[in-house]
């Protein structure tokens, strides 16, 4: 770590920089307690963790919706606040769970356009950016048709060329794979290791985290619990069990290492 | 027909339907001409009369209304010889008033909703300068329409498997709280399409849509548009003045 430091000789700021991030809800939940996590740019990191146990909450500092209550995020060296909020959402691309949620627009491609039309994109750029999304997800077919025609799968898809329309740094994905049949999470796969940014992806899928992602935090009860290679991590069977994590039946990391 | 650039079809229909009701009701012949009007659209749209006809349903509840007026008009009555009933000549007009031109109006909306899609609707009335918010709320009744009523059928699917068979009033209340929880499911889904927007940079104001479909004909063709309301318009005038059979 320090000879890669050293190696050079300024080094870039890191994609994420979260530092005791403590989040409470205004009904007095505390749902993040300390979170430190720092992500290099391009690099993939699994976010995983039981339900409730702060991930969501933690995706929603990332991009400033939610600001913390003590602590600092930083992207790519620019602190997230108020006044950073609009540059902060173009390098922090978050594709939520529910495609529904995101595509609200009567066509794909108006809603593919919603991202970069806020960031100020007009006429022949702002089309440019919208195919170049749609053709990177697979959906260029797909740009005229409303979204509540198309299958779950294409939803999520067309979802995450919403964000990458807006050619961000940092992508995050809460719970990619979640109802998706196995060609779609295949598929999707296939797309994000395509992708040269860096990426956030919380999960409950672990095979899918070892497959997209070198390195695994796990979060529990509004901390960071764990944090090492995704192999390691989920090698670790004391640990998992700590955590309500658990391996599909008949799958041991070892055996795709 | 279905090429046309949709603001154009908006606002043609919307004069047609001015004309038509600007109509007096005593000009039988009027309404004949516009029903002939309307009937050419739908044949150059390439729309079935029985598929137009079907879609018409929609007005039953207005027809219903109409019927009851002669029933309960003013005087002077006019007994309908062998039924034994004693009608209002006011109130037939007023019926045949509503009938004839709820029927016209929905007729020519119903052909413009079958040739256009609601994508282009909304980018038709974006063009014709309608308040962008109203647009936005009409483009977020359609999206979530579906969504919601999806939701609500599973909701109902649900219950059914578990042996619900409400038959009576006060069996209703587990419908009651269906409709409940629907509505706090809304809206937090609400909330949480916000959220997905604000994280994609949203402002508050909704920036203008982009796509090829909504890029403006270069000289929109209003010319050709404007002949069915412009007849109906010299029909109406001419009703108004008095000619006529």
């Amino acid at each position: 770590m320090t000879a890669a430091e050293t190696s050079e000789p300024v080094a870039a700021p890191p994609a994420l920089d979260v530092r005791g991030v403590a989040y409470a809800y205004p009904d007095g939940h505390t749902a993040l307690r300390h979170v430190d996590l720092t992500i290099a740019p391009g690099e993939r990191v699994a976010l995983l963790g039981p339900n409730g146990a702060g991930k969501t909450t933690l995706i929603l500092h990332l991009n400033g919706i939610l600001l913390p209550a003590a602590g600092e995020v930083r992207v790519g060296g620019l602190p997230v606040t108020k006044p950073n909020l609009k540059e902060v959402r173009r390098r922090v691309g978050v594709v939520f769970q529910d495609p529904d949620d995101q595509l609200f627009m009567p066509t794909v491609r108006d809603d593919v356009a919603f991202g970069p039309a806020n960031l100020g994109a007009r006429g022949a750029e702002l089309d440019r950016q919208v195919d170049e999304a749609l053709a990177a997800v697979g959906m260029a077919d797909a740009a005229d048709r409303p979204p509540h025609h198309l299958s779950f799968g294409q939803r999520r898809r067309v979802a995450l060329a919403t964000v990458l329309a807006m050619d961000p740094q940092v992508l995050v994905l809460d719970e990619p794979t979640s109802n998706l049949d196995p060609a779609a999470r295949r598929d999707l796969a296939d797309i994000l290791l395509a992708l040269p940014v860096a990426a956030v992806i919380a999960t409950h899928d672990l095979p899918y985290a070892l497959e997209l992602c070198p390195r695994t935090v796990v979060l529990d009860d509004g901390e960071v619990v764990a944090d090492g290679p995704t192999a390691d991590i989920l090698a670790d069977a004391d640990l998992l069990a700590a955590h309500r994590l658990e391996l599909p039946y008949g799958f041991h990391p070892d055996a795709v290492r | 027909m279905h090429r046309l650039p949709p603001e154009v079809k908006v606002a043609a229909t919307l004069a047609f339907v001015l004309a038509v009701v600007a109509t007096p009701r005593h000009a039988g012949w009027a309404f004949a001409v516009d029903a002939g009007l309307v009937a050419v659209v739908a044949r150059a749209a390439h729309l079935p009369l029985p598929t137009l006809a079907r879609r018409l349903v929609v007005e039953l509840p207005f027809v219903a209304f109409a019927l009851f007026l002669p029933l309960v008009g003013e005087a002077p009555r006019t007994d309908v010889p062998g039924l034994g009933l004693s009608l209002s000549e006011p109130g037939l007009w007023a019926a045949w008033n509503i009938l004839v031109k709820g029927t016209l109006g929905v007729a020519a909306t119903v052909v413009l909703a079958s040739t256009t899609s609601v994508a282009e609707l909304l980018y038709g009335l974006d063009r014709l300068r309608v308040p962008r918010a109203f647009t936005t709320i009409a483009g977020f009744m359609v999206r979530y329409g579906e969504v919601i009523t999806g939701e609500a059928r599973r909701m109902r699917i649900a219950r059914l498997s578990r042996g619900h068979d409400p038959r009576w009033i006060w069996q209703a209340r587990a419908v009651a709280s269906t409709a409940g929880t629907l509505f706090i499911r809304s809206y937090e889904r609400g909330e949480r399409i916000h959220v997905a927007m604000l994280s994609r940079g949203f402002t508050g104001e909704r920036p203008p849509s982009s796509s090829t479909v909504t890029s403006p004909a270069e000289r929109p063709p209003w010319l050709v548009a404007a002949v069915v309301p412009t007849v109906a318009a010299l029909v109406a005038a001419a009703a108004l003045a008095g000619v006529g059979p």
